[in-house]
């Protein structure tokens, strides 16, 4: 079997008091697309920072193709950073004012040393032409660009040494419709064309539905739900992912009217403090004793299904009298 | 006459660049309890048409001509200290971000009783009692706490429902909601849009909401404006808009939605994209600003600029060739 291309495990951020990541774990395969979900405030974009040591774990190993790079030395870790790359969601304040498209996409290849000059240069304009912008784009700076051209240079810089992992944190979500459209086509294809694994952090669940091969939905630090997508969302099984679905705007006005929506009360506990047992006890429509007590576990007994952390799907806490809540659906 | 009638709305600003042409001959109604939703992409001008009713927009530099009728009264001429009674008390904004448009060194309580103390000579007292009801009424738990509290002590769902409160405190007529929801989370949209909702049924308040997202639309609006390049390309009920749209740019905009993905080749799915970007706001050529992108053009669309044409009870669509009634999105 190969090695999955990254493999996080038991990953904990904190920020001082803040938890923003706690106890996550979770695998990335060769060629696969895992869309991380989250409202704000989640830990998702911590877990990228925490991928591409853009920030130091608390504890928890980080490991890239079988390596553990939890605990490398920066120089140690340069050579790594051939194989992975990021994604801004904010193509404005990600690209260097001052750069022209061509020392900006070109940076890698300089940084690392494997081409320079004439070579350098025709490499960029290669990348450029496979993230669908012209060659006489090399010679502008970013402000002469629109959302969609400075979203694809960032797509080219990150894609330009053939990287075996992408953390793409949420790419399109500052585009308008139509052009997030050809973003999105543009990264399926490049995805497919050259191989890459791709960790996928959004709050857009629409995003993910069309080009993740799998989801993990986290919910204050942890993940809740993970599973193949189509599986994910026909069957959502924890009460958080089944009102995130229920809860994001469908464009079908017959639909969007006709369906009943779950609606959480109140809002997100602070990560300063998060509830014992299971944290979305306080907001989950379903809760019972053995929610405000004990923490449940990502896990599934029982084969063939996906797992969920809600005592209601692992069985073990469960008291007779909330089966029936098993049915809410959405 | 319907309690808001905007006619051949054309904004203007004067710029270093140039005039930008904002908003192009747009004629919109709005009918008591109707939830209209003003949408497009960035730059289409639908937050320059709505902010123009309540004359919310730079005005030195804003040139604007047309009609805005509140209840059969001209607010385009009105003298500013009558416009200043009209703001707030006839209609009232939502703005996108409750942290910037609430004051941080004042609790919720004092800023909505500010609201009511000016409009409607309320005393201290019954301000902070209204206050209480109003957050209430907004779907706040604990409002009797809440109002002594700071925006940063709020969450931005919190904190959204406060702008809302404190925006219909004076019952306005007319209720201009920018982004409200864009800034939120999908669990908090739903609750904040389930507000807009029920201000609606029980008050009867009309709403404009100003929205990028087709999702909101469907879920919250009675009828839609798209918006492209400053000027109405369509106009429906939802209903009908969602079932039959005609124009291309509203057909290309809910096919290039992430749910409507459809298979391609080699097994990719694929989404619809629309080509090319959105034309300079600082020409205005003949013919019709989107036939540069438009699957559908040809010749005509270059030589004339297409009106808004009739295609049913309501329905609206600014395009020479606005397809097949039975096509779906």
């Amino acid at each position: 079997m190969t090695e999955p291309v990254l493999q996080i495990d038991s990953l904990v951020k904190h920020y001082g008091q803040v938890r923003a990541v706690d106890g996550l774990s979770l695998t990335i395969g060769q060629g696969e697309v895992l869309g991380l979900v989250g409202e704000s405030g989640s830990g998702k974009s911590t877990v990228g920072k925490c991928v591409l040591r853009l920030t130091e774990p608390t504890s928890g190993t980080i490991a890239l193709g079988g390596r553990d790079v939890t605990h490398l030395s920066r120089r140690a870790m340069r050579p790594l950073r051939r194989d992975v790359h990021m994604v801004f969601q904010d193509p404005y304040s990600s690209l260097n004012p001052r750069f022209s498209i061509e020392q900006i996409v070109s940076e890698p290849l300089l940084r690392h040393k494997l081409a320079r000059g004439r070579e350098a240069a025709e490499r960029v304009a290669a990348m450029l032409e496979k993230v669908g912008l012209r060659t006489e784009m090399m010679t502008r700076l970013p402000h002469e660009l629109s959302g969609g051209q400075r979203q694809r240079v960032g797509l080219a810089r990150a894609l330009i040494l053939e990287p075996k992992l992408v953390v793409a944190d949420e790419p399109v979500s500052a585009l308008d419709v139509s052009v997030q459209a050809s973003v999105l086509n543009l990264i399926t294809d490049l995805q497919r064309d050259m191989g890459f694994s791709c960790l996928f952090i959004t709050h857009d669940l629409s995003v993910v539905e069309f080009l993740a091969d799998r989801i993990a939905v986290m919910y204050l630090g942890r993940i809740v739900e993970t599973g193949p997508t189509a599986e994910l969302f026909a069957g959502p099984r924890h009460p958080y992912t089944q009102a995130l679905l229920s809860a994001a705007p469908v464009p079908d006005p017959v639909k969007a009217r006709e369906r009943r929506r779950i609606v959480l009360g109140g809002d997100v506990p602070s990560p300063l403090d998060p509830p014992a047992g299971c944290r979305f006890h306080t907001r989950c429509p379903l809760a019972f004793d053995a929610c405000r007590t004990v923490e449940p576990e990502l896990a599934d007994p029982r084969s063939g299904a996906h797992p969920a952390a809600c005592h209601l799907v692992t069985a073990e806490h469960r008291p007779d009298a909330a089966v029936p809540g098993r049915t809410i659906g959405y | 006459m319907s309690l808001l009638d905007v006619t051949d709305l054309t904004v203007g600003f004067d710029t270093e660049d140039g005039h930008v042409h904002a908003v192009k001959e747009i004629s919109f109604s709005l009918e008591e309890g109707e939830i209209l939703a003003l949408c497009g992409e960035s730059g289409c001008g639908k937050t320059v048409t709505a902010m123009a009713v309540p004359r919310l927009l730079p005005p030195h530099t804003t040139r604007l001509s047309g009609s805005i009728r509140l209840g059969g009264r001209e607010l385009t001429t009105l003298p500013e200290p009558l416009m200043r009674q009209v703001r707030g008390s006839e209609v009232s904004v939502v703005f996108q971000e409750p942290m910037t448009s609430l004051n941080p060194s004042f609790t919720v309580g004092f800023q909505i009783a500010e609201v009511l103390r000016r409009h409607e000579n309320l005393s201290r007292a019954a301000a902070r009692g209204r206050a209480v009801e109003l957050l209430e009424l907004v779907g706040i738990p604990a409002p009797a706490q809440r109002i002594k509290e700071y925006p940063h002590q709020l969450s931005g769902g919190m904190r959204q429902r406060v702008m809302i409160a404190i925006a219909v405190a004076c019952s306005p007529r007319v209720l201009i909601a920018d982004e409200p929801t864009t800034a939120l989370d999908v669990t908090i949209q739903a609750g904040v849009l389930d507000v807009f909702r029920d201000l609606r049924d029980r008050l009867g308040t009309a709403i404009i909401l100003i929205t990028h997202d087709l999702g909101v639309v469907a879920d919250i609006a009675d009828r839609a404006v798209v918006m492209y390049a400053g000027r109405a390309a369509e106009q429906a009920p939802v209903e009908e808009l969602f079932a039959r749209p005609r124009h291309p740019y509203t057909l290309g905009l809910m096919r290039a939605l992430p749910a409507a993905a459809v298979a391609g080749p080699a097994g990719r799915r694929r989404l619809a994209e629309i080509p090319g970007m959105v034309p300079s706001p600082l020409t205005d050529p003949d013919g019709c600003a989107f036939h540069a992108r438009c699957p559908r053009r040809q010749d005509d669309c270059l030589a004339a600029r297409p009106p808004l044409v009739r295609h049913g009870p309501a329905h609206l669509a600014a395009c020479f060739h606005p397809g097949h009634p039975g096509e779906q999105p």
